[in-house]
């Protein structure tokens, strides 16, 4: 039973920092429509760029924080300049393709500014096991993963309050709504798309500090986008608490499926199961638990 | 003033329907087919067959094929690794428990098995679009790739997880193995190729190509005027999946000799036959071919450039070649999304009025 409860637990706490990357990605696709697969890449960036200037000028971890967040400001805003103004109105297909040539600008650009070996990102997160859990319930829980769920839910507190109460989330949603009838009430789409794609940065760079406290930064970071997109399909693209809910379920049953099933087929199965949860999931399901309803006309 | 339709009359249907009913068109196909065909062989080297040609061939097909579920019916698929794959082990099972069985036969049965594994893993697009589907292919890939790892049936339990290709005849020619000459393989592949390729063509204007046509604009209104959904995107995947599995046949058999699955056939190779659809033009079977050739090209040549050109240390240059490629991408997307296809298009409208455009 303990051993169970640890397994729920771990595999909670893992989807946890699943649902750190899928925010970034709901946060673009309201906004903009983007199925932004760079979002992965985003975070090896920001980890990278965080790493790189605590290391290259000795900054204290707020001030390499501060100016990571200022770096990928400065990302969203290049970005919109030079490929989404310009790829307004293309298919979905192509602006698809185009955050995939994003990513690989990013991959390279991370490697050739700060170098392309594991680094360890150290900004004084609590590391080891929560010591009262262990001595009391016999219980291992990572404080690191703690941490991160707490993040998640202050992010996702944050955002929230952001979204429904400012003037700015009030935009947000209504260009998510309909991209020509936010216009026409005077709202700059640019601007939006610049917000939106700073403050994905900013998840980013959370996810980023998450895992690369977990496990190192390196080139691997950039494949949880990978990790992230059931827990999307889980969710529905369009919803913020989806993404959170999704992450708890796909972790878990990816934790479960691992402990209780991999040993009979065979094991190193966390690659695709979580996307045959989510397929299966889907074919209730098409839009995901939370996503908005498709409604098709002629 | 050289091409111009003008005093070409269509006096039939069937001239009037023709496959390239321009004159120079028709001329300037024939004539690279029978340059590919003729002129090429005797000048093919190693280098040029293993580094240029046989991946430009195959990823056409390859590329061909996803055009036919991506371009044509609409249908966005990542899964096209793993597809490969199904149609590389084919290969190698067949050959491996079949020792006599005609090679043609064994690509073709190889297309057919992976054809059956695409209906499978097409039937949720029924119930699932956009880009929910583009990531439940994702399922298919890495399964695949994970089952090929796994099982050691599917790679004759050998001691390294590789699978290696016997050596085989065709007609008395060597075309699989390490032995095979440069002239034979090119010309086994550019002949599978070449057939697949006007099929391919014939099919898209044909009653099966509108009707994917029909489903990719608007599946409701499709499925009013009495198209049926479920059988026309399951042909589409199935036939998707079946030229495919050729080219992941032909990749592993008379290419590369030897493969092993997740390097070879990776979530990468999925998004480098996307952009080659892309980048040559969605719902264009030229396209395919302008965009495998662009995808297999541009590596080498940013290499060179790199590497010789300016002296760069080969480690770093592979960062800024990842990165250069990123913005060639970008920068093809911002200057024509609809692909080299439609550049070509208009370059042959521009031209047809050349040199008086007024």
């Amino acid at each position: 039973m303990m051993f169970f409860l640890e397994v729920t637990i771990s595999g909670l706490m893992a989807g946890v920092m699943y649902s750190l990357v899928a925010l970034g990605f709901v946060l673009i696709f309201k906004a903009s429509g983007v199925f932004n697969f760079a979002q992965g890449v985003m975070a090896l960036f920001a980890g990278l760029t965080l790493v790189g200037l605590m290391e290259k000028f000795g900054l204290p971890p707020w001030a390499g924080i501060m100016a990571t967040i200022a770096v990928m400001i400065l990302l969203a805003w290049l970005i919109e300049f030079l490929i989404l103004r310009r790829l307004v109105n293309q298919e979905h297909i192509i602006l698809f393709m185009a955050t995939i040539g994003l990513a690989y600008v990013l991959e390279g650009l991370g490697d050739v500014m700060w170098g392309s070996d594991v680094k360890l990102l150290d900004i004084g997160l609590p590391q080891g096991a929560v010591d009262w859990l262990l001595d009391d319930y016999n219980l291992y829980v990572e404080k690191l993963e703690v941490a991160a769920a707490v993040t998640a839910v202050i992010m996702v507190i944050v955002l929230a309050i952001f979204f429904q109460k400012t003037r700015i989330g009030r935009a947000l949603r209504a260009v998510a709504d309909d991209h020509q009838a936010a216009l026409s009430v005077g709202i700059s789409l640019r601007t939006i798309w610049v917000i939106v794609w700073s403050v994905s940065g900013i998840v980013a760079l959370v996810a980023g500090i998450m895992w690369g406290s977990k496990s190192g930064v390196q080139f691997s970071l950039s494949l949880i986008a990978l990790k992230a997109l059931p827990v999307l399909m889980l969710g529905g693209f369009t919803s913020i608490p989806g993404a959170i809910i999704g992450g708890l379920i796909i972790g878990m049953g990816e934790k479960w499926a691992e402990i209780y099933m991999g040993p009979i087929i065979g094991g190193a199965i966390e690659n695709w199961f979580a996307y045959m949860l989510a397929l299966v999931f889907l074919l209730f399901r098409p839009q995901g638990l939370f996503g908005e309803k498709i409604i098709e006309r002629i | 003033m050289f091409y111009r339709e003008a005093g070409q009359f269509k006096t039939t249907y069937k001239s009037d329907q023709a496959l390239f009913p321009i004159a120079q068109d028709r001329y300037f196909v024939i004539g690279v087919v029978l340059f590919a065909f003729l002129v090429i062989p005797f000048f093919i080297t190693d280098y040029w067959a293993n580094a240029l040609l046989l991946p430009f061939l195959i990823y056409a097909l390859a590329a061909i094929g996803l055009n036919i579920l991506t371009g044509y019916c609409g249908q966005l698929s990542l899964g096209t690794g793993g597809f490969l794959a199904v149609g590389a082990y084919a290969s190698y099972k067949l050959m491996t428990s079949f020792p006599e069985m005609n090679l043609i036969v064994v690509f073709l049965l190889s297309g057919l098995i992976t054809a059956l594994v695409g209906i499978f893993f097409g039937v949720p697009s029924l119930r699932i679009k956009g880009f929910y589907l583009a990531v439940a292919t994702l399922a298919s890939q890495f399964f695949i790739v994970w089952l090929f790892n796994k099982v050691p049936w599917f790679f004759n339990y050998s001691a390294t997880g590789q699978i290696s290709v016997p050596p085989r005849e065709i007609f008395g020619f060597l075309v699989t193995g390490p032995d095979a000459s440069p002239a034979i393989t090119y010309l086994f592949t550019l002949t599978l190729v070449s057939i697949f390729a006007l099929l391919a063509k014939n099919m898209a204007r044909g009653n099966v190509g509108r009707s994917w046509m029909a489903i990719r604009d608007m599946d409701i209104a499709a499925e009013i005027i009495g198209i049926r959904p479920l059988k026309t995107k399951l042909i589409a995947f199935a036939v998707s999946s079946f030229y495919i599995g050729i080219a992941g046949a032909l990749l592993f058999a008379v290419w590369l000799g030897s493969a092993e699955p997740t390097e070879a056939f990776g979530i990468d190779q999925s998004f480098l036959i996307l952009f080659m659809i892309i980048i040559g033009g969605l719902g264009s079977i030229l396209g395919s071919f302008m965009g495998a050739a662009f995808m297999v090209l541009m590596p080498i040549f940013l290499k060179n450039f790199m590497v010789d050109g300016l002296g760069l240390q080969p480690a770093f240059s592979e960062h800024v070649q990842i990165m250069l490629m990123g913005v060639l991408i970008i920068f093809f997307l911002i200057v024509e999304p609809h692909g080299l296809a439609r550049l070509w298009q208009i370059a042959k409208e521009k031209l047809r009025i050349w040199p008086f455009p007024y």
